[in-house]
Parts: structure tokens; C-alpha cells; sequence
């Protein structure tokens, strides 16, 4: 395939996840980037063998709602650390990493409010997984089984590839000269996976530059490859060499 | 030899910083320093491999693009790749002869003005979580004390990476692979912003956030990430730690 040759080994995990989300329904009064993210739920609680998923948008001043959920009993689970001040997506969210928690019993007295519903709601098993690239961070994913159960690692692998593409989708919606289609034609092509460091570096000297927020400053970046249909990692060398910036007002 | 002194420097200053509250990106950085003295090699750097089996370079000892670029490169092919791969060390003592294994790394590498390649595996048990690159600018092997050293320090550095004296669940490891990429990320980004702000190089600004870092007594991935969502951004930098 074409697109690999420029990006990063594009993972196999990511394409196999946005191939599942794109096979999978979502409710009927949902559009756009909603659906899609409704969709991303649903697929990984069907192929990660789980009961629900959840996409809670957060910053850093505290959590701004939930993105999208699988089913609404996991919309119920979705909305009690924000509730009990405590849970696993809020540890993820502030340390920016994965929280596993394969037994949930074992594991309550980390968030004793959290656990103590959970559990007695039948929560057996929690995943919350970041949504981030670097500083930027919009959310977690969260993954829920009602009996304790382990990730297989080939589970973990899909799991953290739906954690990206919701990511991306998520990314996507912060462009908004983009519209809301929300197909992202560029987001099939495996350069937006890439994460050489020159690209971060370049993310860097745009935000300072255009005085924008960093997930902007990846956006405008993106939106300037894509217009000049060259690959994400030429614009991000030539940023870095003193080359021209991506027009910031653009079209 | 490797002169016990020198040795001795190595493993204090490593032993220094782990029992510190030490950031993971900039000790994987001071591992591939030591990596290529110990060695006398051109540039050493360490990369990691994640659920996917796909490198991302975390640290190198060289600043150099070519450098860097042979490192990245090692996504298609290259020993590193395969030393993750097999969990065994891979040698090309005179790279020129290695053409065949990889056609795209060799003429780049020999372009670059490396000649030779040592990539030692970083093993967690039966797990191989990435690998530690040494480029030679001569061709040739390495001395067998030098190799035990190198990959005495492969093994540093994946205790480093799990932290955790007895790993009881084999979520934390996925949990602390996931971490260190995304805070090297996190790092190069700031290296960026910083480097616009001051008109400077990135890898001068790496310097500034590492020395900023290290004055102040924070972690060089938590002085990154302020300086890239603070609302005042890299001009933090200015002020001295003291202040």
C-alpha cells in the first residue's frame, strides 16, 4: 500500500479498528463525529469481547460530558467518577496513561467512591485508556466488563488502537474549517499515525508561532498536507529548517 | 579494558538517578550517552517497541539528523528491528557486508559514516519491550567486556521503564510502555515550542529544558508538559529555578 511508504509502519491494529468502526451501527439521531464515536464504542465492545465503552471528554479543568457510549447502562458507568470524584479514567486522564484494572474487587480501594457503586452495579473489570498525543489530550476511552476478565495481549493491541482512532476522529472534530462530514478523507491515510519526533517538534514551533493551542497547531499542520498533498513529514522538516509555517487563517 | 573508573562513574551516576524520582525520558537519553563512551562508538539510541511490534525511538546520544534518520529508519528494517524481533543481539561487525539483510539502512548507514552495529536486545523476561543501538564509526567488533557493559545497560534501562520491583501484573507493563511514548512525545513537542521561542535549535532546547529541569528538581517530561499547556508557555524558561 502507497501511504506506507512515507509514514511510519502504519499499525495493523489502527486500520483493523477504523475497519470495525465503520462496520458497526450506530443510533439513527447521531451524526457526524457522534456517530462515529458511538460506532468506535460499539465495535470495540463486539471485537474486544467486552460489555461497554465509554468516550468521556474531559480537560484539564474537569470533565466537559461524555462523547459517546456503547449502550446506556455503560452511559450510566460513564458518568460516576464525575460523581464520586474518584475512577480509573480520572487517574488516566491526569497521569496521561492507561489504567488496566483486569478486577475491579482487588483493586477497590484505589477509588473507594467509584468502586463501591461499580461493584455493587455489577462492574467487574475496568480499561481506561487516554486520549492523547503528547500534551494533547481530549478524554479517555473507557472499557467495561461485568465479570473480572484479562486483556489478551492481541486484545490490549486493538484495544490501544481504538484509543487512537478515537483520538483522531476526536482531533478531527478540533478542525473546524473542516466541516462536520467527519469522514476525514486524510485520516485513512496512514500518515496521520505518525509519530516521528520531528513531527511533535514542528507541532511545537507552530502553536509558539501562530500563537495557536497545540491540537490546533496539528491541525493547521495537517490541513496544510493535505491541501499540498505532500506527506506530513516533509511540511513538519520544513517547519523545522526555517521553512514557510501553515497559514494559520487557511483555507 | 574498560578502566574500572570509568566504570565505576557509569553505574553510580545510573544508580544515582534511579533512586532519585527520576524522569524516564531524559534516564533512557543519559543510558545512550553512556552507551556510545563505553563503546566508543559514533551515537547510541534506544528505541521501543509497542503492542503493534513497531519502534519508536525514545533517546539518542547524537543530536545528528543522518544519525536520528538511521535510528527512525529502523521501522522497515535494520538490526535493531531484527534484535526486537528474535530477542538476540544483532552484529554486523562491517556493514558493508550486510547489504543483502538490508538494502535500504546499509547505504544510508554507510552514508552516515556508520560501519558497523551492535543492537542489544532490552528483555523483560520472555518479553522483548525494545532494543539499544550502538553505531560504530569504524567496522569492527567490540570488546567482550564492552559488550557485557552495553547490554548491562539494555537491562538498566528496562528495569528503569517497569519500575516496579516485582511486576505482579502484566497490565503495568503495557500501562508504562504507553507512558514513556506518549511522554516523549510530550517532550518533543516542547523541544519545538521552546526552540521557536528562543530562536534556537531543537537540540539546544532540549538542553535548556533538561538543564531547567534538573536546576529546578522537576521531571523533564513535567517541565515539558507546563511549558506546552501553560498559558505562558516556554517564556517559564526565563525565570531561574530559584525564583
Amino acid at each position: 500500500m502507497g501511504f506506507h511508504k512515507d509514514a511510519e509502519r502504519a499499525s495493523l491494529s489502527d486500520v483493523r479498528a477504523r475497519h470495525l468502526m465503520e462496520g458497526a451501527a450506530a443510533n439513527a439521531d447521531l451524526s457526524g463525529h457522534a456517530a462515529d464515536l458511538q460506532r468506535l464504542c460499539r465495535a470495540a465492545v463486539d471485537h474486544l469481547r467486552l460489555d461497554g465503552a465509554v468516550i468521556h471528554l474531559m480537560t484539564t479543568s474537569g470533565p466537559s460530558g461524555i462523547g459517546a457510549s456503547s449502550d446506556p447502562r455503560s452511559a450510566r458507568f460513564g458518568d460516576l467518577p464525575f460523581t464520586t470524584g474518584d475512577g480509573p479514567c480520572l487517574d488516566a486522564f491526569s497521569r496521561r496513561r492507561p489504567v488496566l484494572i483486569p478486577g475491579l474487587e482487588q483493586a477497590r480501594d484505589r477509588w473507594p467512591g467509584f468502586s463501591s457503586v461499580a461493584l455493587e452495579d455489577g462492574v467487574g473489570a475496568v480499561f481506561s485508556l487516554p486520549l492523547q498525543v503528547g500534551a494533547v489530550a481530549f478524554g479517555v476511552l473507557d472499557l467495561y466488563a461485568w465479570k473480572a476478565t484479562r486483556l489478551a495481549e492481541d486484545q490490549v493491541a486493538l484495544a490501544l488502537a481504538f484509543a487512537r482512532v478515537a483520538t483522531e476522529i476526536l482531533l478531527h472534530a478540533a478542525d473546524r474549517k473542516a466541516g462536520s462530514d467527519g469522514s476525514g478523507e486524510e485520516m485513512h491515510h496512514g500518515r496521520l499515525l505518525d509519530h516521528r519526533p520531528e513531527i511533535h517538534q514542528a507541532q511545537g514551533m507552530v502553536m509558539v508561532a501562530l500563537g495557536l493551542t497545540l491540537a490546533d497547531a496539528m491541525v493547521s499542520m495537517r490541513a496544510h498536507a493535505f491541501s499540498s498533498g505532500r506527506p506530513l513529514i516533509d511540511i513538519a522538516r520544513e517547519i523545522i529548517s526555517g521553512g514557510p509555517l501553515p497559514d494559520a487563517s487557511g483555507p | 579494558m574498560i578502566a574500572i573508573e570509568r566504570l565505576a562513574d557509569v553505574f553510580v551516576d545510573v544508580a544515582d538517578t534511579l533512586v532519585a524520582d527520576f524522569d524516564l525520558i531524559e534516564f533512557l537519553h543519559s543510558v545512550a550517552a553512556h552507551a556510545t563512551e563505553i563503546s566508543g562508538g559514533a551515537a547510541a539510541g534506544l528505541m521501543l517497541t509497542d503492542e503493534d511490534g513497531r519502534l519508536h525511538h525514545m533517546g539518542a546520544s547524537s543530536g545528528d539528523a543522518r544519525l536520528l534518520e538511521l535510528f527512525q529508519l529502523q521501522n522497515a528494517e535494520g538490526p535493531c528491528l531484527d534484535c526486537c524481533r528474535t530477542g538476540q543481539p544483532v552484529i554486523s561487525t562491517d556493514l558493508a557486508d550486510s547489504v543483502d539483510a538490508w538494502p535500504v539502512f546499509v547505504p544510508r548507514a554507510l552514508a552516515a559514516g556508520v560501519h558497523a552495529v551492535h543492537a542489544f536486545p532490552m528483555r523483560l523476561r520472555e518479553k522483548v519491550i525494545g532494543g539499544l543501538n550502538v553505531f560504530g564509526q569504524q567496522s569492527g567488533s567490540l570488546s567482550s567486556d564492552q559488550v557485557r557493559v552495553v547490554q548491562a545497560l539494555a537491562d538498566v534501562a528496562t528495569i528503569a521503564l517497569i519500575q516496579e520491583q516485582a511486576i505482579s501484573r502484566a497490565e503495568m507493563v503495557t500501562e508504562q510502555l504507553q507512558s514513556a511514548l506518549n511522554s516523549r512525545i510530550v517532550v518533543e513537542q516542547a523541544k519545538g515550542a521552546v526552540a521557536r521561542t528562543f530562536g534556537i535549535t531543537v537540540e539546544e532546547a532540549f538542553a535548556l529544558l533538561r538543564n531547567h529541569a534538573r536546576a529546578s528538581r522537576i521531571r523533564l517530561t513535567d517541565l515539558a508538559h507546563t511549558v506546552v499547556t501553560s498559558p505562558d508557555g516556554p517564556s517559564i524558561l526565563r525565570r531561574s529555578p530559584s525564583d
